[in-house]
Formats: C-alpha cells, structure tokens, sequence
C-alpha cells in the first residue's frame, strides 16, 4: 500500500485550542492611563489594534477606551487589585469567556478568509482587532505571518472549531 | 459588501461588523413634558426618509463598539464620508466644492 504524499507532509494550516491564561478587560479614560500603565507596568497602546508586550504581560487596544490584558495564571491576583483605588476603572476578568484557538501555517490566511470579511492581508504581525467569524464575535491577533489567535465566547467554541477543522481538511486536501 | 470607513479605528472595514442606527442629528427634547403629543410623535417616529444624500448613525459592534455619524447617499449605497459622534454636521456644498 502507498502511503499519499500529502499526509506525509507537514499540512498547510493547523488549529489547535490554546492553554487558558489569565485574562481582563480594563476600560478607563485616556486621562487615566498614565497611572494606570504604572500600576501594571504595561504600556497601554493608545491606537486601536496595537499590541504592547512586557516582560510576562500583554495588553491590546481593542477599543478608544478598552484593553485586554492576558498575563500568566500567576498574576491574576496582583492584577486584580493593581488598580485599587488609584483611577476610575472598570476592570473585569474574563479567563473563562473565551476558547483561544490558535492558527498556524501556510494556509492560515485561506482558513481564516472562511470566516472573516476583513482583508487580513493589511493586518500587521503583532496587531489584532475584534472582528466576526461567520457570524461570532471574535478577537483575531495576528502573532507572525502565518500564526493567528481568535478568540471567542466560549458558547460559540463548538461552532467555530469545528468550521476550522473543517477547513484546514478542505486546504489539506486542495480543495 | 459596502466597506465602511470607522473614524475611530481609522480603517476600512466590511459591513458585517456594523450596525445600522437610524437617522443622525436628532437632539431628544430638553424637556419633554413641554411637548405636545404631535411634537413628541414627531420627535419619536418622524424621519426625513430622503432620496439621496442622508445623515445616519452607524455603531462598529463587532470591533471597536463606538458610535459614529455617516453620510450615504439611499440611491447608491455610497458612503460621502464617516466622521466622529458629536461632532457638527458636516456641509455637503462646502465638501463638495473642496473635492473640486
């Protein structure tokens, strides 16, 4: 029996679900970040859709006055209470809204085009937004060139996985 | 898919992430109790309906949440320009004259 060629390669795009981490959105006002970036010794980008990454830390502007910071399980605790009673603030964890997957290969940008209208060719490496994927709310970070990580609610994870696996099938296979 | 111009992301994005809001410009009565009934009608449900060039609330749900005002034209779906909530209406002729 022969073996076919493509399943010996290594296949254009996979999709994996990624270890959950700790995660919070952080709303405030722009007069508030200065302190704010201290408190949690992050810088806090100020254009939608850029990333700073510090040292165990991330933050992502997803909004004029929203963030979303993902940091180790570890530092839960001392995120949770950096910003007691410094600024006004909303900051709420969200660990256990959402599934990351994670996209990664050649094929990410086809996978990705099942779902997404945006043209995420112009989506920088190290950039993110929130967008839709086939009709799901999704935050959609662009890790390198060819790695993605989506994000959504985690009712919707059923959905969404299996339209991926689905679709890097289809790509594996040429379709 | 209409492309939408988002004055808060400054990017162009495709329609599924936008909601539609309505009519733009229209300033909730300061006091509603000095209305009468007609007057408050028309505030609620009368709308312009134009053929052609109108003013129109948009909101970018799926990406950045905010509020911002357009102007469309209702024959040809084409966008003139987006520009921020809260800021004044912007003048068509003046617009068009700079274009020219």
């Amino acid at each position: 029996m022969t073996a076919h060629p493509r399943s010996l390669a290594q296949p254009p795009v996979t999709v994996e679900v990624l270890p959950p981490a700790a995660r919070f959105s952080l709303r405030l006002r722009a007069e508030a970040r200065p302190v704010a970036e201290t408190a949690l010794a992050l810088p806090l980008p100020d254009r939608i859709g850029r990333r700073s990454v510090g040292a165990t830390r991330q933050a992502i502007c997803l909004g004029p006055d929203e963030w979303w910071i993902d940091a180790p399980a570890a530092e839960a605790d001392a995120i949770r209470s950096a910003l007691d009673g410094l600024v006004p603030h909303a900051l709420v964890e969200i660990t256990d809204r959402e599934i990351t997957f994670q996209i990664d290969g050649p094929g990410a940008l086809d996978l990705l085009a099942i779902g997404i209208a945006r043209d995420l060719s112009r989506l920088e490496v190290g950039r993110g937004a929130r967008t839709v994927f086939d009709g799901v709310q999704a935050v959609l970070v662009r890790e390198a060139e060819h790695r993605f990580t989506l994000s959504v609610w985690r009712s919707f994870a059923p959905h969404v996985g299996e339209l991926l696996e689905q679709g890097a099938r289809e790509i594996a296979l040429g379709l | 898919m209409l492309l939408i111009h988002c004055p808060y992301c400054d990017d162009t994005l495709p329609e599924p992430e936008f909601a539609y809001a309505g009519e733009a410009h229209i300033a909730r009565p300061a006091d509603p109790m000095a209305l009468s009934d007609e007057e408050w009608k028309n505030f609620l449900f009368i709308r312009s309906n134009p053929r052609g060039t109108h003013y129109e609330r948009w909101r970018h749900i799926h990406g950045c949440g905010r509020f911002f005002n357009a102007i469309r034209d209702t024959v040809s779906d084409k966008f003139v320009m987006t520009y921020r909530a809260g800021e004044p209406r912007p003048n068509l002729d003046a617009l068009k004259e700079a274009a020219e």
